[in-house]
């Protein structure tokens, strides 16, 4: 079956002129020697540092391994204990589940938003871009390091600017209940390469669109409805598709955040003191998975939670590879 | 209809457009330019004012630094030459350098090529191949990070930061995929006049399709260089027992912990780490911003 397919598909089955056949065989043969010679580091990259340790974290998801001696079976066992016994995981991922679903969508939002005030201005329009776009390029542990000191109780500028206003500041990264969204404003100020794609996005709808909306008597959230966000529905699409992937593995600024805000030294093991501070509300999936394999070197016990961790992603690329038409191969030209 | 109807309109309003030329905003348009500039402005204050407290804070007596003081009485530059000597800041920074230029430097050499392979030539599983970096581009880093550590400590590479600078020998999937999208922009007759010539298929790829693809390429080399110098997962993972071998953004998480509170040193850590990221951007400014839509959508 697939043979015919694949004849059907070839220039002589479907009667198309292809190549004259004799003298050109040699030169296609150079160029896919060629071809293979540029592809075969990457190839290498990709069997050893993806397709050999995705099977080998289910083998030793089946496992108890602690680097030192050999990896020994045990079955389910992993399995059992991280779906009925783990005590901090449940919480782990609804911490993770929480900034998939808060903190995706308000990015997203704010960076759509913003784009559009600077895609109505035409003079400026770099300034402004640049300002709401800088702040994506600080390094994330700077970040978190300013929004933890900025946001400190005890100095931080804003609890000052707010007591200003006779408002007393809470404890934002020191209180549980408001620990992720002080990091959710982080996010936010740290959307800028959002704003960017979504600003590209919104000056390719075609002019024309909008003239003829405004025609038809569209206002001006019409217009936003039934033009603007159909016309950028890709663009949407894979800002959320790349932002829950990003939200899964959400480890960086929480990690920091739990280690500078609790102010305790955490050199050489790693973030296992501060972990989740304050009570736990920072910790997500991925730093517990972190914790179980690297600090307390459980390894097969993480690479369990890989594998669990994999599944879940792999719905999402699914959804990615088929709604997503960058990540879609095509007919090369 | 709709289209059949607004063609002449259009014509209509583009004539008004002209006769009305003189640059004088009316009423309502007045309004609405005012209201959003103020908003604009407004948030342009929230966005840049982190900085500028960081800054105020980093030039603060460090005793001023533990006030609710929003603006530094004093000019205390010493901030940044002690934490020279309370960190082995020098280290740090050299070590981040290193781990950027050769990832970087490292990725371009296997990367572009294959970028180049996967976009502008015919061969049996170029389709699979690219599939495959799309899913190990978009795959989160701990799925696969207990083998990997396995392998490398069996290597006695942990303790450093060489297993997260080595593997770019081997392709970068985020950085073949960015140089793939940007070769497919570019047309192919360049190519095929430089075969007729008789150019071999890495000559082509080197003295054609390299230097028309300059902006593509420049920005994934870029966006890895800054992937590294933001690491912190990874120097975490490999790197945290030495502390010989940290950059600096992790030197920086580990900082505050050390020094607990010293706001001014930690301010002033953090603008050092800040101000290269600021100078390479406003260097290649243009870059960025093409190379980031070029990786949301295509073209």
């Amino acid at each position: 079956m697939t043979s015919v397919i694949d004849r059907l598909g070839s220039p002589a089955a479907t009667g198309l002129p292809g190549p004259p056949a004799s003298p050109r065989i040699p030169r296609k043969r150079r160029r896919r020697i060629a071809a293979a010679a540029m592809v075969a580091p990457t190839v290498a990259g990709l069997l050893v540092f993806y397709a050999y340790p995705l099977v080998a974290s289910i083998y030793y998801s089946f496992t108890s391994y602690d680097l030192f001696s050999p990896p020994r079976w045990v079955g389910l066992t992993n399995y059992e204990f991280l779906f009925t016994s783990d005590p901090r995981i449940g919480n782990a991922a609804l911490n993770t589940l929480w900034f998939v679903v808060v903190l995706v969508p308000i990015k997203i939002v704010v960076a759509l938003a913003i784009a559009g005030l600077l895609a109505r201005r035409t003079r400026g329009s770099g300034f402004w871009r640049t300002v709401f776009y800088l702040p994506s390029l600080v390094p994330p542990v700077a970040g978190v390091v300013a929004f933890v000191f900025l946001f400190n109780p005890g100095s931080g500028p804003v609890n000052v600017v707010l007591g200003f206003f006779g408002i007393e500041g809470p404890l934002w990264f020191s209180d549980p209940a408001l620990s992720k969204p002080s990091l959710v404003l982080l996010g936010i100020w740290m959307m800028g390469d959002l704003m960017v794609i979504m600003l590209a996005g919104l000056l390719d709808v075609p002019r024309e669109l909008y003239e003829a909306a405004s025609l038809d008597g569209a206002n001006g959230w019409q217009q936003v409805r039934f033009v603007t966000l159909p016309t950028i529905q890709p663009i949407l699409g894979f800002s959320v598709v790349t932002g829950v992937i990003a939200a899964l593995q959400y480890f960086t600024e929480a990690a920091v955040a739990s280690s500078v805000a609790s102010g305790q030294a955490s050199v050489g093991s790693g973030t296992a003191s501060t972990l989740g501070y304050p009570g736990d509300s920072l910790l997500t999936y991925t730093q517990w998975l972190y914790a179980r394999g690297f600090s307390n070197y459980q390894l097969g016990y993480a690479s369990a939670m890989a594998v669990v961790l994999f599944v879940t992603a792999s719905i999402l690329l699914v959804v990615a590879m088929r709604r997503i038409s960058a990540f879609q191969p095509e007919e090369v030209s | 209809m709709s289209a059949v109807t607004a063609a002449p309109a259009q014509v209509g309003s583009d004539q008004r457009a002209v006769r009305r030329r003189p640059r004088r905003l009316a009423g309502r348009a007045l309004l609405t330019w005012i209201a959003e500039h103020a908003l604009l402005l407004a948030l342009a204050v929230v966005f840049v004012s982190p900085v500028v407290f960081v800054v105020f804070t980093s030039v603060m007596h460090s005793n001023q630094a533990l006030t609710g003081d929003l603006v530094p009485r004093s000019l205390e530059l010493g901030n940044y030459v002690r934490i020279f000597s309370e960190a082995p800041l020098a280290t740090w920074y050299g070590n981040t350098v290193l781990y950027a230029v050769l990832s970087t430097a490292f990725m371009l050499v296997a990367s572009v090529p294959a970028g180049y392979a996967l976009a502008k030539l015919r061969f049996r599983g170029s389709n699979v191949i690219f599939l495959a970096i799309v899913v190990a581009m978009l795959l989160p880093p701990q799925v696969t990070a207990v083998p990997v550590y396995v392998m490398w400590s069996e290597l006695g590479l942990t303790g450093s930061l060489w297993p997260l600078i080595l593997p770019n020998l081997l392709g970068d999937a985020f950085s073949v995929f960015l140089i793939r999208q940007f070769f497919l922009t570019i047309p192919t007759d360049f190519a095929n006049a430089a075969r007729m010539d008789g150019a071999s298929e890495w000559g082509v790829l080197w003295r054609v399709m390299i230097p028309m693809a300059r902006p593509g390429i420049a920005a994934a080399a870029i966006f890895l260089f800054f992937r590294s110098w933001n690491d912190y997962y990874g120097p975490l993972l490999y790197a945290s027992e030495n502390q010989a071998a940290w950059p600096v953004a992790y030197g920086l998480a580990t900082y505050r912990g050390i020094h607990g509170t010293d706001w001014a040193g930690t301010m002033a850590l953090t603008v050092v780490v800040l101000v290269p990221v600021v100078v390479v951007f406003f260097l290649a400014q243009k870059v960025f911003v093409e190379g980031i839509a070029l990786s949301g959508v295509k073209g």
